[in-house]
């Protein structure tokens, strides 16, 4: 049986390859999908544990990651359309309205 | 052959994440990204979570990756040119001081507990007699029922908030 050690390493992996996406990128939708992947890597590390625990609750938790997953993608992308029909880009450093 | 498995999913999820920041053209990013959904929907199998693996590939790989591409061909955007890393020596080994901090606390404050703790009833065997789908769903609807309940008035303001923000201003 693989052990619990393993999926842990995995999804501390992809979850710092998320923040590294996150934090280099400058395209709003490429850094949207590293937050996807954030998110991701915590679900694994939930059903991990809900193996390895021997409890459901995990993987009932996954359902409420997801849910609130899919509203924060149908916000976020109508943000980066309202974005791109106001300011005609899409990368974060040329957004810069607040800076007057 | 369960190792087997397990590394070729990890493997897998892992490159593909990689390859998702690495790439310049937001579409193949998109793609990597689907790649790691798949993987990762077969880790969950190998979990016994089959319901999990499959509701993950419908509403990630099926319904939010359809939304990415989407409006990344609704957008016609050109590929970004990445900017060349740059690392300074004391903002890193601060870092990794400090993460090293948290994986020790993490390690000491809930291993113990993970390792020697109560366990819960379902295990495997149980699982397979009582069904990974039916257990989760009386979960769901029996302890989780108002948590449930609440996750449809977050999808309901998402959808009206989408509406809105998308809407061209009719002026």
């Amino acid at each position: 049986m693989v052990p619990l050690w393993a999926y842990l390493l995995l999804s501390g992996f992809l979850f710092i390859v998320g923040v590294v996406g996150v934090a280099t990128r400058r395209n709003a939708l490429i850094i949207f999908m590293a937050i996807e992947l954030m998110l991701n890597a915590v679900n694994l590390t939930f059903v991990a544990f809900s193996r390895f625990l021997h409890s459901l609750d995990g993987q009932v938790f996954v359902f409420f990651v997801m849910t609130v997953a899919a509203a924060e993608v149908a916000v976020g992308l109508a943000i980066i359309i309202a974005l791109f029909r106001n300011a005609e880009t899409v990368y974060v450093d040329e957004i810069h309205l607040l800076k007057g | 052959m369960e190792w087997v498995l397990f590394l070729t999913f990890a493997l897998l999820a892992g490159a593909a994440a990689v390859a998702m920041v690495l790439q310049r053209n937001p579409v193949y990013s998109a793609l990597c990204l689907i790649i790691t959904f798949f993987a990762q929907a077969g880790l969950y199998i190998l979990l016994h979570a089959q319901l999990i693996a499959f509701v993950h590939i419908i509403v990630y790989a099926g319904a939010i990756m359809v939304l990415f591409l989407f409006v990344i061909m609704l957008l016609d955007l050109r590929p970004e040119e990445l900017p060349p890393m740059q690392f300074r020596r004391a903002p890193v080994l601060l870092g990794l001081v400090l993460a090293g901090a948290l994986l020790a606390e993490l390690a000491l404050g809930i291993g113990p507990r993970i390792i020697l703790g109560p366990r819960g009833p379902h295990d495997v065997e149980t699982l397979r007699i009582l069904g990974n789908t039916q257990e989760v769903g009386r979960i769901l609807f029996r302890e989780y029922l108002i948590p449930f309940e609440l996750t449809s008035v977050i999808l309901l303001s998402a959808m009206v908030g989408a509406l809105v923000l998308a809407k061209r201003r009719s002026e």
